[in-house]
């Protein structure tokens, strides 16, 4: 009887015993380099290029549900939606040698990559719709990113305590064939819930990279000195991995 | 006959490791996955799979003593699912290099002709329902129900879990797209992927029960010095 509860018991410290471990600064550092060690592994065993799987019409989402922030609601973001976004400017700025300031129609005279790619929420869904816009790549190569660029911050409309929605990529997947500013989903201008009017598209990462409401692109050499310097709102706060790889 | 109180060399050093670094993955992942699964308790098959698609399975809200850590938190959940996912990946797969170099496999595992014999089988499961486990001509010797419940767990359903939790991957989807054909699209992968971790957790339960049954003191003792002693 013992032995038996000597073993459940073990298995439930164990349990336990996780909780204490995380809060050790050596242990949670080991357990927090996990990420580096997917990281390392996933850019190993594929392409730089290699692409996310794309899919048909006929296999999309029903219904593609939105997720985090429904509507920005902050006095500039209201004004946008007043007029159509007509007084709305995405701003490509940082280390790059020709800052630009985009209308969405510039954007969306662009040319557009469109693709029917499959959204993985970190929480376990999956939603497959259809997003178009152009190439992060040609507006980072229409600006003239310098090559001391290593990340690329995208900075969003929408505020969590006050502080904008920030995310970053770095150049692999900045530059990554699938890598797009969305302006439509599903043929239709993208919606207030799904991120009017222009979203991030990386579609080997999870949803909470997908930045929505996106109001500036900028290049930086180090994600240190931006927001807490973990890379993005959730990787700040919560803890989140910010190669969002699995 | 060997006579009862006879020390064998019954589990080697690499088994002897593996076995209670994989215990502590197996019970690390288990209780992460719950907590996992626990910010989105619904199962799909398919590609796709949302709040507005049919469900096939509704999972409850696992409790905090089941979960780590104990209160809901997904991201540090994730932080000890995908470092201990690495352990019991490669820690399986240097497992089975060191098992085919010792000949563990050949010797211990790899089934014969009684094994898959319906006759021996079903002498097998009587002598398990009489809590005999032990052939006395050959004590050190799997019986045949152990050998095919661990090489179902070592060869089946821990590989299986592996390939599953990587098609949950958008990043090993794009390097790696026959995971998804494998298992019919990531929510499809998903679900096979829980559903294994019960059959997993099932085994666990039914493998302490048996080694309570077996002499919890004697079996401990081989799997930590690797010597066991024959049972009366």
């Amino acid at each position: 009887m013992i032995t038996r509860r000597a073993l459940v018991g073990s298995a439930g410290l164990l349990l336990a015993g996780c909780d204490r471990v995380v809060q050790v600064p050596a242990a949670r550092k080991i357990l927090f380099a996990g990420e580096d060690m997917h990281r390392g592994l996933q850019r190993a065993l594929s392409n730089r290029g290699a692409l996310a799987p794309e899919f048909t019409r006929a296999e999309m989402s029903p219904i593609f549900r939105s997720n985090g922030t429904s509507n920005p609601n902050t006095p500039d973001y209201n004004g946008w939606v007043a007029d159509r976004f007509a007084g709305y400017r995405l701003a490509v700025n940082g280390l790059v040698d020709r800052p630009l300031s985009l209308s969405l129609a510039q954007l969306r005279a662009m040319p557009a990559r469109t693709q029917i790619t499959r959204h993985d929420c970190v929480e376990g869904w999956s939603a497959i719709g259809q997003w178009t816009g152009p190439l992060l790549g040609t507006l980072l190569k229409a600006a003239g990113m310098r090559r001391s660029a290593r990340y690329v911050v995208f900075t969003c409309a929408d505020l969590f305590n006050g502080q904008p929605y920030y995310e970053s990529i770095d150049t692999v997947d900045a530059f990554h064939p699938q890598t797009i500013l969305a302006w439509a989903l599903n043929g239709a201008p993208l919606d207030v819930p799904h991120g009017a009017p222009v979203r991030l598209r990386v579609e080997r990462q999870l949803g909470y990279k997908q930045a929505k409401y996106i109001t500036a692109i900028t290049a930086v050499a180090s994600l240190a000195r931006i927001g807490k310097g973990q890379g993005g709102y959730w990787e700040d706060n919560v803890d989140y991995d910010w190669y969002a790889g699995i | 006959m060997v006579p009862p109180g006879t020390p064998l060399y019954r589990h080697r050093l690499a088994t002897r490791l593996w076995h209670w670094i994989n215990a502590i993955a197996v019970v690390i992942l288990f209780g992460s996955g719950l907590g996992i699964s626990n910010a989105h308790p619904r199962l799909y098959w398919g590609a796709y799979g949302a709040n507005f698609d049919h469900a096939w399975a509704q999972l409850p809200h696992f409790p905090g003593w089941l979960t780590i850590p104990a209160s809901y938190n997904l991201a540090i959940s994730r932080r000890w699912h995908l470092f201990f996912a690495l352990v019991l990946a490669f820690g399986l797969l240097a497992y089975m290099i060191a098992s085919l170099f010792n000949r563990h496999f050949r010797r211990d595992l790899a089934l014969t002709g009684k094994d898959v014999s319906p006759a021996h089988l079903a002498e097998d499961v009587r002598d398990h329902v009489d809590f005999r486990f032990h052939d006395a001509d050959d004590p050190g010797r799997y019986n045949s129900l152990q050998k095919w419940s661990y090489i179902l767990v070592i060869f089946l359903a821990l590989p299986v879990m592996i390939l599953t939790g990587l098609a949950l991957s958008p990043g090993m989807d794009a390097a790696w797209p026959w995971l998804l054909q494998l298992f019919g699209g990531r929510q499809s992968a998903r679900s096979v992927h829980f559903v294994t971790s019960a059959l997993i957790g099932g085994f666990t339960v039914i493998h302490l029960a048996l080694v309570i049954l077996a002499g919890l003191g004697n079996e401990l003792r081989s799997m930590i010095t690797g010597w066991w002693r024959v049972p009366a």
